[in-house]
């Protein structure tokens, strides 16, 4: 066990997937000497060569459009999106190509990628930086989409990703990168890919959550259990697919619940969250699905991070009116 | 008076330059006269009678294609008449090791490369089997450029793998226009990856022609934006564009990087089956010189004027492809339609929580 930032935790899960499979690549923009724009690369190309870790041409199309061509012929990339915003200059690389191969091509061809790329609030970030942008990857068939919030978990399912046979969008929360330390085995495991988790027993409501918001929900919980309500929070981790059954039994337990989100609220990964559990599972509620999530205006300019983003206050103010409905 | 001042750049002569190192490979003329002696030696008799009868073949492919497509027995086609040697001859080049990345109108070359004509009429009816042939090579791409960026990616692939291979692909002129073509050429520049991007320039994009595209005066020029060498061709010479394509992928394959090849063809007929006119925005008068280029005609000339061939020959020949044709469809007409489990099988390695119940609930209603 080492006690590791979350970006200390994936680079650790970069390394051991370079040691494991000598077919596993990692290219993008600065991800070579320079070790990426937030050191996630650090040392791998001094560790394993030019040919496996190396910089791109600045352009985001071209980089997904090789990483198609890469795993059509046998490798196993892990290209990095500098920010998540950029990936706006690639949507036809993923949604039209890469999601479908192993559906076009009747499992005769699968692409094997991992995309990197960074993305959240809070960090004062220029323009198109910090967008959450789940709200679009969610709704293409053939592409997993995940992302940890806790370097734990992170180390894990950036290995599981790069093992899986079909391609992974890997979102890494910019706030959470080197703001919390968690002890890590420093070997080899795995974090499974669709499994959501309980990350607090509770009985009163039930908070759903992910990313950053999980350690604002947590915050919630902490706070509540100064009054002796009990909060049960359960972090996603994979947005496509939702683990809905993880949701179903906690709220079975609790009969409440908010759903809570970092991006804006139409159309987002908590409109799914609270359709499921509206189709499946109403009679286990005494009070409607509580929802927090960003106003549905453009991401902030950076200034105006601090009203925008949803933090610990929304959600407890949510969670009180979902308690005493 | 003002003085004089002396100018830094001439920019009048820059651009009166820009396209004047591109002029087209020809080896034989439009009547059959063979205008580069040297070339032609590389051909034996043989050679050029096959050549004569992949010409035919495609024209056979489209005119059949065609009559299906009328008859509501195809799906999506887009025609390629008028582009057989362009296709013919820069695919004759490579070999089945070679990686082809189509674009929609490129079927004949995935037949070319090992697709079976029955599979391509799948793919032209939308059925997945018409994705699964033994070639390698993708499916004919919709997405304009898509195939260009994924082109540099499979020919990085094939460097690293240390492959005798090249990776190919095609677009048209319109396509020239895209991103993508960019990225995927600079990609393959910067990387010094094995790949050969064919432009088969036939002069329109759907409804707007060529020079609506860009005020470059040749396609080939763009790829000095790469920093990769490039040539035009005449793209009605089946000859001299399998001469091209082939030094193109010597050159590749040796590790000297990508080639860019501008075939200057024309499109004699719609631009797909789906209901384009092309009387609507160009004129007959406009259209007949091109006819004049016909890649068959200047083969057929050479050809029978050397004794290897006869319009009887040709009529024999086209009378085997349209059979082979009609078998194929009929094959097709044999597969089993799609179910919607086997779809939802196909979209993940190991299915998810949420498709597993798809595919359960899907196999109930497909067993009834």
């Amino acid at each position: 066990m080492t006690k590791k930032s979350y970006i200390q935790a994936i680079t650790d899960g970069l390394d051991i997937a370079l040691g494991e499979d000598p077919k596993t690549l990692i290219f993008g923009e600065d991800v070579g000497k320079n070790g990426g724009v937030f050191r996630t690369t650090q040392g791998l190309q001094d560790k394993y060569g030019e040919d496996r870790v190396f910089d791109t041409p600045l352009a985001e199309s071209g980089i997904l459009g090789l990483s198609i061509g890469l795993g059509l012929t046998g490798w196993r990339p892990i290209p990095e999106i500098q920010f998540m915003g950029f990936t706006f200059e690639a949507i036809d690389s993923v949604a039209g190509q890469m999601a479908r191969t192993r559906f076009r091509f009747g499992n005769d061809k699968n692409l094997p990628i991992t995309i990197r790329t960074p993305f959240g609030g809070g960090t004062h970030t220029a323009e198109m930086h910090a967008d959450n942008l789940e709200n679009f990857f969610t709704g293409i068939p053939g592409l997993r989409v995940v992302t940890p919030s806790n370097p734990y978990d992170a180390k894990g399912m950036v290995i599981s990703a790069i093992e899986n046979n079909d391609p992974v969008l890997f979102m890494e929360n910019l706030k959470l990168y080197r703001s919390m330390k968690d002890d890590i085995p420093d070997d080899k495991y795995t974090v499974p890919l669709d499994t959501a988790k309980v990350v607090r027993e509770g009985t009163d409501i039930t908070l759903v959550a992910y990313s950053a918001e999980v350690n604002e929900s947590l915050k919630v919980a902490d706070k509540l259990a100064k009054e002796d309500i009990s909060v049960e929070v359960v972090d996603l981790r994979s947005l496509s697919p939702i683990d809905t059954d993880t949701i179903f039994e906690s709220i079975k337990k609790t009969h409440k619940v908010v759903v809570v989100q970092e991006a804006q609220k139409m159309a987002g990964v908590g409109a799914t969250v609270a359709s499921a559990i509206a189709e499946n599972a109403i009679m286990s509620l005494d009070a409607p699905i509580g929802r927090v999530a960003a106003p549905n205006s453009v991401y902030p300019f950076a200034q105006a991070e601090n009203v925008w983003i949803p933090g610990a206050d929304e959600i407890e103010a949510k969670a009180r009116e979902i308690l005493d409905y | 008076m003002a003085n004089e001042s002396k100018s830094a750049v001439d920019f009048a002569a820059i651009k009166a330059d820009l396209g004047s190192n591109f002029k087209p490979v020809q080896i034989l003329d439009n009547d059959g006269n063979v205008v580069d002696k040297d070339l032609m030696a590389n051909f034996s008799d043989e050679e050029l009678v096959d050549f004569m009868k992949k010409l035919v073949w495609e024209r056979a492919l489209h005119e059949q294609t065609m009559n299906f497509s009328r008859q509501g027995r195809l799906g999506f086609y887009a025609p390629t008449y008028g582009e057989e040697a362009s296709e013919m001859g820069t695919v004759s080049a490579f070999n089945e090791n070679d990686f082809l990345l189509p674009a929609y109108r490129d079927l004949p070359q995935l037949i070319q490369h090992g697709a079976t004509v029955t599979e391509g009429y799948l793919w032209s009816r939308g059925h997945v089997l018409g994705n699964q042939f033994k070639a390698r090579a993708l499916m004919p791409q919709i997405i304009i450029g898509a195939q260009m960026v994924e082109t540099a990616g499979v020919a990085l692939g094939l460097k690293k793998n240390g492959e005798d291979a090249v990776a190919f692909s095609y677009t048209g002129d319109g396509g020239t226009s895209q991103g993508d073509t960019y990225e995927g050429m600079n990609f393959a520049g910067a990387f010094q990856a094995p790949a050969v991007f064919i432009i088969q320039n036939n002069g329109f994009a759907i409804s707007v022609p060529r020079n609506r595209q860009t005020a470059a005066t040749t396609l080939a020029q763009k790829a000095v934006a790469a920093g990769i060498p490039s040539v035009q061709v005449d793209g009605m010479d089946i000859l001299a564009c399998y001469q091209v394509a082939k030094e193109a992928r010597a050159f590749a394959v040796a590790g000297n990087g990508p080639v860019m090849i501008e075939t200057i063809t024309y499109r004699f007929g719609a631009h797909s089956s789906a209901g384009d006119d092309p009387s609507r925005y160009r004129t007959k008068e406009e259209e007949k010189p091109w006819f004049e280029h016909d890649p068959l005609i200047r083969m057929r000339k050479y050809l029978t004027d050397k004794g290897l061939w006869s319009q009887e020959e040709e009529d024999k020949y086209v009378d085997e492809c349209k059979t082979s044709f009609k078998d194929a469809i009929k094959e097709a007409d044999a597969v089993e339609p799609e179910k919607v489990s086997d779809m939802l099988k196909r979209t993940f390695e190991v299915p998810t929580p949420d498709i597993a119940k798809q595919i359960a609930e899907f196999e109930e209603k497909e067993s009834k």
